[in-house]
């Protein structure tokens, strides 16, 4: 199996997530998913050579929508939801560079 | 108190309202005195819609009245798991990130429900966006189970199982991801089922592990089950993973048995870690369908070893994915903050429970680079033995049987400590979300503790009939033992 | 500079021209009311499930085909990142498992750049930093409207087959009428529904492995993409002649001060953490439905551009820009027509870059012969065209009307006879091989003419006279 799951891992994670960990949560979720990441050891052994992976249960493909506009929603109920609004737009704090 | 429409079957209150004999208005009142009494003890509800239900149910009335038939289920409240979204009413997933939040839509399931004439009684608790075993991870406190207050009643739809059982609802809808449905079923001694992946649209069903959730019916029988399930099923172009097939006939032929039909018991799902007196009513539960003309046998399913540990790589890895869209932008809560990305650290920090953030860790963790084809890449392809072992298993069984919960309902904060312990009880349900089949928990008596037991009947994916024929034989085996033994009363 | 090879890879983002969004049936339009085009779908609301666009993989299939993409069966992943502008926090986008494979795009000038791939995805919202002057760094706050938010896109990788800034300008602008034959959209760099990112390396000439590459964003337009590529060759080639390394990073281009800039980069790379898009199943168009969208392919420029030279004999830079113009199916006709191939398209290349207005093949045709008879001038011609363009006509009649008759053959040697009668000198000087006095005689001619003869008559017909005259 693979290394045990560290506390630098798991703040790199918090990370990823966009959660911040307290210093008592971030040693108990250590142990914690280290302790599930154990469990998970046996199928990290278990040999699937040659298996193809199932992303979904079903056997469906090409489900398809016709390319034909419908209403939306109204832009003052949509607008009415979020905790800051300017210029009928969505309004964030300072973005701070491009995207990824 | 006992009120005069209270734990009647759905069915038939629906026939009494559609034939003018009773009104819904009535139906509903009756419903929301029981709620009264007994919500505050129980607490499934997150909000009740009591409002919105008197006046659908004068509708109803007026409707019938006017000679128009509302629908299979005229007048019969349903509660909603609080993870289905229902236009303008508050969904929270009980998490606290949501709180406040009004969906500007209907799930499809709450559209066909209207359509058929159910009123909508209230939104029920779960564990915070479905994620847990027992309905103590909710940002609104812990459901109770009517059967012993000092008892969790399950989860994650365990306000919907506990408002069944304590008769606030004849019917109520929950979301089954890796037995949501069928665990709090069996500890609060309801029926519940799991449909075949895709059966029931998720169109409005929050996400918690996409591949895995399905909506299902709880009901007091196996009946009033299948007419729900009836009602809510059925292809829906706003899904794409939705089956296209017409929605099943499922109450007409329940009452077909069981003869000829062979049964499987599952070795793997009753070995370690199940009680004893859950195994017990599993091998009687075997036995009645022995009775009633069934070939049982023990058989083995070996990939269901496997299937908890895929389980917890899969489901988070997808929560994690689904569980970012809270970042505190176009709704629920903000946590204000100077710069976006430290709003959205603020807001997820504030906003989750510490399973949810688990789950998100977890899942986060297992499609990392680096980690992706040892955890999430490796877990689908178990995926892959679990559906190929089942698929051998049905070509020698009909159905497959096993117990729902390795135990009966443990105590309020028995396994909050320990993640992986709560993990566990969901051993015997996760093996059909991740086939994608569908599987019942149906009660089949008490354990040493006089709490319910469940027992499931798996089936093979869109053999739904097939599958509630045998749940309704068991659950005939209960009454016939019931009235037995009132018989040998004097 | 000639030491080195400058290699250059791009990416391009398109948006489709389909009536609706990628993933829900809100609709694609540019210029809207910010947050009108929206649905729970396209905002990420809790519930919410895609279902992909028919018209989306039709075009996209379209335009795989007509980059001589392999069609293959694909699947769509989720790319997980936080930004406020994408409503899930992850962009539905394929990953390993494109739906077209493996193509190329022909270039006016012949060469060949290959293509990776052209997959699908779905747009972002679009997002306004308002406060210190627009700057995304120094931003007071920001705006974000999503009506762009699940707006399809392809994006097409190429191959770093290209080898120069002017390459790289064709090779968009090329892409861009690909496009346009296709319909697949209508690729305007301006509005943004055709946006390109750069991969741009150098190397020692003669090398066969790649140098490092940076990937330069924000080219608004083709010649912010050639001036960027001509500042990164040279910021790359100072740095390795100075014995330093060019590091791997994404750059971003300022308009302003014409140069590259580092983008901010975290300590960590991105991790995306792809896998299979779950609310959705796999797409495999069936060879009936690829064998339908091929057959409604229009001819696409490369091959128009070979049928116009085949069929006309003009030269390749000529046959670019009338194709270019759309001006090859006239062409075309005006020859069927009877007309003179070449100056055809010598005239669709000089005369017509504002539009064919009222010209018809058949005027055009009669034109070229009137022309090629030498019953009309170049001069002459290109005026007569005018007027067809402007009201259209008979070039003849035209022509009458602007009085501009046909000068007989006699007419003609009689006005260069007269012309050497009355310049002696100069008729000595010509006889003596000073050729610079033929322009002279031609203009004497033009002159007493009135501009009605054709200057290569008058220089034949002198030619004529000096070989005629006893030396």
């Amino acid at each position: 199996m693979s290394e045990r799951i560290t506390a630098e891992d798991v703040t790199h994670v918090a990370g990823l997530a966009r959660l911040e960990l307290s210093d008592d949560e971030l040693e108990r979720f250590t142990v914690q998913l280290a302790a599930v990441l154990d469990h998970a050891a046996d199928v990290e052994a278990l040999d699937t050579e040659g298996v193809a992976p199932t992303a979904h249960p079903l056997p469906l493909a090409n489900v398809l929508r016709d390319d034909v506009a419908r209403p939306g929603l109204e832009r003052a109920e949509v607008l009415a939801a979020a905790p800051a609004v300017e210029a009928d737009r969505f309004r964030v704090p300072p973005v701070l560079g491009p995207p990824a | 108190m006992r009120h005069a429409s209270t734990y009647l079957p759905a069915a038939e209150i629906a026939d009494s309202v559609r034939r003018g004999e009773r009104a819904a208005v009535e139906v509903v009142e009756e419903h929301l005195a029981t709620i009264a009494e007994r919500e505050p003890e129980v607490h499934a509800f997150n909000a009740l819609t009591d409002a919105q239900a008197r006046m659908a149910a004068e509708l109803i009335d007026r409707r019938v009245a006017a000679g128009e038939d509302p629908g299979p289920l005229a007048g019969v409240p349903v509660a909603l798991k609080d993870n289905l979204c229902t236009a303008g009413v508050p969904t929270t997933c009980s998490s606290r990130i949501l709180e406040g939040w009004l969906p500007p839509y209907d799930a499809t399931v709450v559209t066909r429900l209207g359509l058929a004439g159910a009123i909508a009684i209230g939104k029920t608790n779960l564990d915070e966006f479905a994620m847990g075993s027992s309905t103590e991870n909710s940002a609104f406190g812990p459901t109770h189970n009517p059967h012993d207050a000092s008892r969790v009643p399950g989860g994650s739809s365990g306000g919907s199982a506990a408002a069944v059982a304590a008769g606030f609802a004849p019917l109520a809808l929950g979301s089954d991801t890796g037995g949501s449905i069928r665990q709090p079923a069996a500890l609060c001694g309801v029926v519940g089922v799991k449909p075949t992946y895709g059966r029931v649209s998720r169109y409005g069903l929050i996400a918690f592990a996409s591949s895995l959730d399905q909506i299902g019916p709880l009901a007091p029988t196996v009946a009033d089950a299948a007419l729900l399930l009836e009602v809510v099923a059925g292809h829906d172009p706003l899904d794409s993973t939705s089956v296209p097939e017409p929605p099943p006939s499922l109450v007409a032929g329940l009452d077909d048995g069981v003869e000829g039909l062979r049964v499987g018991v599952v070795a793997e799902l009753m070995g370690q870690g199940v009680a004893p007196d859950v195994r017990r009513r599993v091998e009687a539960a075997a036995e009645a369908l022995a009775g009633a003309g069934a070939k049982v046998e023990e058989t083995s399913v070996a990939a269901l070893a496997y299937g908890l540990s895929a389980y917890y790589l899969i489901a988070p890895a997808e929560a994690s994915s689904n569980l970012a869209r809270y970042d505190g932008v176009r709704y629920g809560l903000r946590v204000d903050a100077p710069t976006t990305a430290t709003m959205n650290v603020a807001t997820r920090t504030a906003g989750f429970g510490p399973e949810v953030k688990r789950r998100i860790m977890l899942g986060t963790y297992a499609l990392s680079a680096g980690y992706y084809d040892a955890y999430y890449g490796k877990a689908q392809k178990v995926r892959t033995l679990v559906i190929r072992d089942f698929a051998a298993a049905y070509e020698s069984f009909d159905l497959l049987l096993s117990p729902t919960s390795p135990t009966t309902a443990f105590p309020l904060g028995a396994k909050a400590a320990d993640p992986l312990s709560m993990y566990l009880s969901d051993v015997c349900t996760i093996p059909s979300n991740l086939a994608g089949d569908p599987a019942v928990s149906v009660p089949f008596g008490t354990g040493d503790d006089g709490l319910p037991v469940g027992v499931q009947i798996l089936a093979p994916a869109l053999a739904e009939a097939t599958m509630l024929r045998a749940a309704a034989v068991l659950e005939d085996a209960m009454l016939d033992q019931a009235m037995a033994r009132a018989e040998a009363t004097p | 500079m000639s030491d080195w090879e400058t290699v250059v890879g791009l990416e391009v983002h398109c948006e489709l021209a389909t009536a609706t969004k990628l993933f829900c049936g809100c609709r694609n339009a540019f210029g809207d009311e910010p947050n009108t085009n929206v649905c729970p779908v396209c905002l990420g609301l809790p519930g919410s499930l895609p279902v992909l666009n028919r018209g989306a993989v039709e075009l996209a299939v379209r335009l795989g085909l007509a980059l001589g993409c392999r069609v293959e069966p694909s699947l769509f992943h989720r790319k997980n990142y936080f930004y406020p502008d994408m409503p899930k926090d992850y962009q539905v986008s394929q990953y390993d498992r494109p739906i077209n494979v493996d193509g190329a795009l022909e270039l006016p000038d012949g060469t060949r750049v290959g293509i990776e791939r052209a997959h699908l995805e779905e747009d972002t919202g679009k997002s306004t930093h308002v406060g210190g002057g627009g700057r995304i760094h120094e931003a007071d706050h920001s705006l974000v409207d999503y009506n762009r938010a699940g707006v399809p896109l392809v994006e097409i990788v190429s191959r770093p087959d290209l080898r120069s800034a002017e390459q790289a300008r064709a090779y968009v602008n090329e892409l861009r009428a690909v496009l346009l034959a296709t319909g697949a959209s209508d690729a305007r760099m301006e509005e943004g529904s055709l946006r390109v990112d750069a991969n741009i390396s150098v190397r020692p000439a003669g090398f066969s492995t790649f140098g490092t590459r940076c990937e330069v964003k924000n080219l608004n337009s083709t010649r912010s993409l050639g001036r960027a590529i001509d500042y990164e060759a040279r910021r790359q080639i100072a740095l390795l002649e100075a014995g330093e390394q060019v590091a791997q990073q994404t750059r971003h281009w300022d308009e302003a001060d014409g140069r590259t800039h580092p983008l901010r980069s975290k300590e960590e790379a991105y991790d995306y953490r792809y896998f299979p898009e779950p609310d959705l199943v796999p797409l495999a168009p069936d060879d009936a439905w690829l064998g339908q969208v091929r057959a409604g392919l229009p001819p696409l420029p490369a091959e128009r551009r070979r049928r116009l030279a085949e069929a006309t004999g003009s030269v390749p830079a000529a046959v670019a820009v009338v194709v270019e113009r759309g001006l090859d199916d006239l062409v075309l006709g005006a020859l069927a027509a009877g007309g003179d191939g070449r100056r055809l398209v010598v005239h669709a290349e000089h005369d017509l870059a504002g539009g064919t207005g009222a010209l018809d093949p058949e005027a055009f045709a009669a034109l070229s012969r009137l022309e090629a008879d030498g019953a009309l001038t170049a001069t002459q011609a290109k005026a007569v065209l005018a007027e067809l363009v402007a009201g259209g006509g008979d070039p003849a009649a035209v022509a009458e009307r602007l009085g501009f008759r046909a000068l007989g053959g006699d007419e003609l040697a009689g006005a260069v006879d007269a012309a050497i009668a009355a310049n002696p000198d100069a008729w000595d000087r010509y006889l003596a091989g000073d050729a610079k006095v033929s322009g002279f005689f031609v203009g004497q001619v033009m002159r007493a003419t009135r501009g009605q003869a054709d200057g290569k008559a008058v220089t034949a017909l002198l030619a004529q006279r000096a070989a005629a005259t006893p030396g």
